[in-house]
């Protein structure tokens, strides 16, 4: 191969990573000399982040002060919850879904049919979701009026109609960290790559 | 009771009509003159309307609107937890119009003032950061062309499908769009990821303030935060003032209103990557972090209701997509799968992009079965209905890119067969 050739096909070789799907906008950046930052916005105070920080972690990261029991929890169910998913927790799907009651074991195969209810004791691989949807998300009309002690509550009426936990159960975030939800072990990463060898995952 | 403070133009307008010739105010008086006089000539008064006269159009106006002889239309309406489709089978080309684009909604559409709203950055980084939209327009922007597909786009074909189902209520739920806004990694560069981080948690400003982990590779490699669809700002269906764009992943994880991003060692295991957008497989395990949307095709014309009038030439038109790539090629059968045909590519086969493809079929008038495969650039064939339930089972939950089919009767009537 001649010197221009190689040049070539240096060039084509270089259009070729730079059309890729690789996004980095100072790389191809046309304007006075990129700075290693553009110091746009402002510095966030831990104030600032506390006031939105919300997210509960599975080891417990996030879970704030405060408990509640079974029987408190379903005090709260019935008024800030059962309108939607039911006295028993039965739901109205697909909009409103069930939330305890499913069938439980390890032999229960859920891909044979989409009617199997997936319930809190049954598809739940972690406690702590519960906990953290609950804060961020319901009930659905009135999101974040709920107490952190009627969160705990709640929480701790569901998974003991579960028969996660019994009912004596004061539970607060050490005891909701410590909890071993039956669904951990079904959870397996995602398999698929496309085409690998010709052969399609799925 | 409001009452609207009536302009000097409509004074004029309504002058005008008075006075017999309806909204001709903006024009020049000698144009007005002439025009008064194609208006009179339409009068019930006058003689005879000379052959070919011609009407004085409507007026220019600030929005734009189809046609009333145009009906497209998401369905259904009225949802704060549910679906609203896009009414593929309307749509030509691959750009999707904004007003119909699909919309999922957890717990309806927020309304936000721009003004009120940030976005933080925050977590395992050196320089917590938050961002008006103001801000956030001065870094270098990306413009991308890229689709959106709901994980559980193609359920009720799945589950339930009927033979008058339409392209809108079988997979209505991908839309394809030009979006505008930063590439995540120019942001990562602002508050120095700490070498910890391998995820982060993108929130919504939505009443449910729904949040998805996703993998800080993904930040690094085409994620974008965006402002701008087609041109003009998000709408707030699809996010208003800003949401996140992961191209190619499920459309739960391209979160809207966005206001949140925090950057952690582990995944926050929210409820929307747990005890949903997961796959139960069979043997009783649950893949998670099914992120990816696999290569899909669907034929949008001919499709149900369509009838074909007769015989002869026909399109055969449709969208084809991946989530890992390029489409590589489409293939057609008019036999139910016995035979295939490569289709013409019409649009640049960019990554992670509708893609619109056309086979010109000559039809004899036979009973038909239409169906079209992609091909993805990893060399992922689009597996027929058979062979996804065999892979995951018929209580499978998302990802539902199974070969359709379109059986065209002798009398030209086109229903959907999902048994592929």
């Amino acid at each position: 191969m001649t010197a221009h050739r190689w040049v070539a096909a240096a060039v084509l070789a270089g259009a070729v990573l730079a059309s890729g799907c690789r996004l980095d906008s100072r790389d191809d950046y046309l304007g006075d000399k990129a700075p290693k930052q553009f110091d746009l916005g402002h510095t966030a105070t831990p104030a600032e982040i506390a006031a939105v920080d919300i997210d509960v972690l599975p080891n417990g990261a996030g879970l704030p002060a405060g408990s509640g029991t079974p029987e408190q929890g379903a005090a709260v169910f019935a008024a800030s919850c059962a309108s939607c998913h039911g006295a028993n927790g039965q739901g109205m799907p697909p909009a409103y879904p069930q939330l305890i009651g499913g069938p439980k074991g390890s032999n229960v195969d859920f891909a044979t049919d989409y009617k199997i209810p997936r319930t809190i004791g049954n598809y739940w691989p972690y406690a702590t979701t519960l906990y953290g949807y609950i804060r961020r998300a319901m009930p659905l009309a009135a999101p974040g009026s709920l107490t952190a002690d009627q969160i705990y509550a709640v929480t701790a009426y569901l998974l003991q109609r579960e028969g996660i936990i019994p009912a004596n159960t004061v539970l607060d975030a050490k005891a909701l960290t410590a909890i071993q939800m039956p669904a951990r072990s079904r959870f397996v990463p995602d398999d698929r790559r496309g085409s690998v060898g010709g052969k399609n995952v799925r | 009771m409001n009452e609207k403070p009536i302009s000097r133009r409509t004074l004029l307008a309504g002058a005008a009509a008075a006075a017999g010739g309806a909204v001709l105010t903006n024009l020049p008086l000698g144009a007005q003159q002439k025009a008064g006089a194609v208006a009179a000539a339409a009068s019930p008064a006058a003689p005879t309307p000379v052959a070919g006269a011609r009407t004085l159009g409507a007026p220019t106006t600030a929005v734009g609107t189809r046609s009333p002889f145009v009906h497209i239309e998401r369905t259904p309406t009225g949802e704060v937890t549910g679906w609203s489709y896009t009414p593929l089978q309307d749509l030509t080309g691959t750009l999707t119009p904004s007003d119909l684009h699909f919309t999922r909604v957890h717990a309806g559409v927020p309304a936000i003032d721009p003004d009120k709203h940030t976005l933080l950055l925050h977590g395992l980084v050196d320089r917590p950061l938050e961002l008006t939209l103001a801000d956030l327009k001065r870094y270098p922007s990306v413009t991308r062309t890229h689709f959106i597909e709901c994980s559980g786009n193609g359920r009720s074909a799945f589950r339930a499908p009927t033979p008058d189902m339409t392209p809108q209520l079988i997979d209505g739920l991908t839309a394809n769009s030009e979006w505008t806004g930063v590439a995540v990694q120019t942001l990562l560069n602002e508050i120095g990821v700490q070498k910890d981080a391998k995820w982060f948690l993108a929130e919504g400003g939505d009443a449910c303030l729904l949040a998805r982990s996703i993998p800080l590779s993904k930040g690094r490699d085409d994620a974008m935060i965006v402002y701008a669809q087609n041109g003009e700002p998000l709408r707030p269906e699809q996010g208003f003032p800003m949401r996140l764009l992961v191209p190619g992943f499920e459309g739960n994880m391209n979160v809207k209103w966005l206001r949140r991003l925090k950057f952690g060692a582990e995944p926050f295991m929210t409820r929307w990557e747990t005890s949903k957008y997961t796959d139960p497989l069979l043997g009783g395990t649950i893949r998670q972090f099914s992120f990816e949307m696999d290569a899909k095709s669907i034929i949008t014309s001919p499709a149900a209701p369509q009838r074909l009038a007769g015989p002869g030439w026909w399109p055969v038109t449709g969208i084809a997509w991946s989530g890992r790539g390029r489409i590589q090629r489409v293939d057609i059968s008019t036999d139910g799968g016995k035979s295939w045909l490569e289709a013409e590519l019409l649009s640049p086969l960019t990554p992670k992009v509708h893609v619109r493809f056309q086979y010109m079929w000559q039809w004899n008038g036979d009973d038909s079965l239409l169906m079209s495969r992609a091909v993805d650039d990893t060399g992922y064939v689009q597996p027929t209905m058979t062979q996804l339930k065999a892979a995951r089972g018929p209580g499978t939950d998302y990802h539902f890119n199974s070969v359709r089919g379109w059986r065209v009767a002798r009398n030209g009537a086109v229903t959907f067969e999902a048994a592929t």
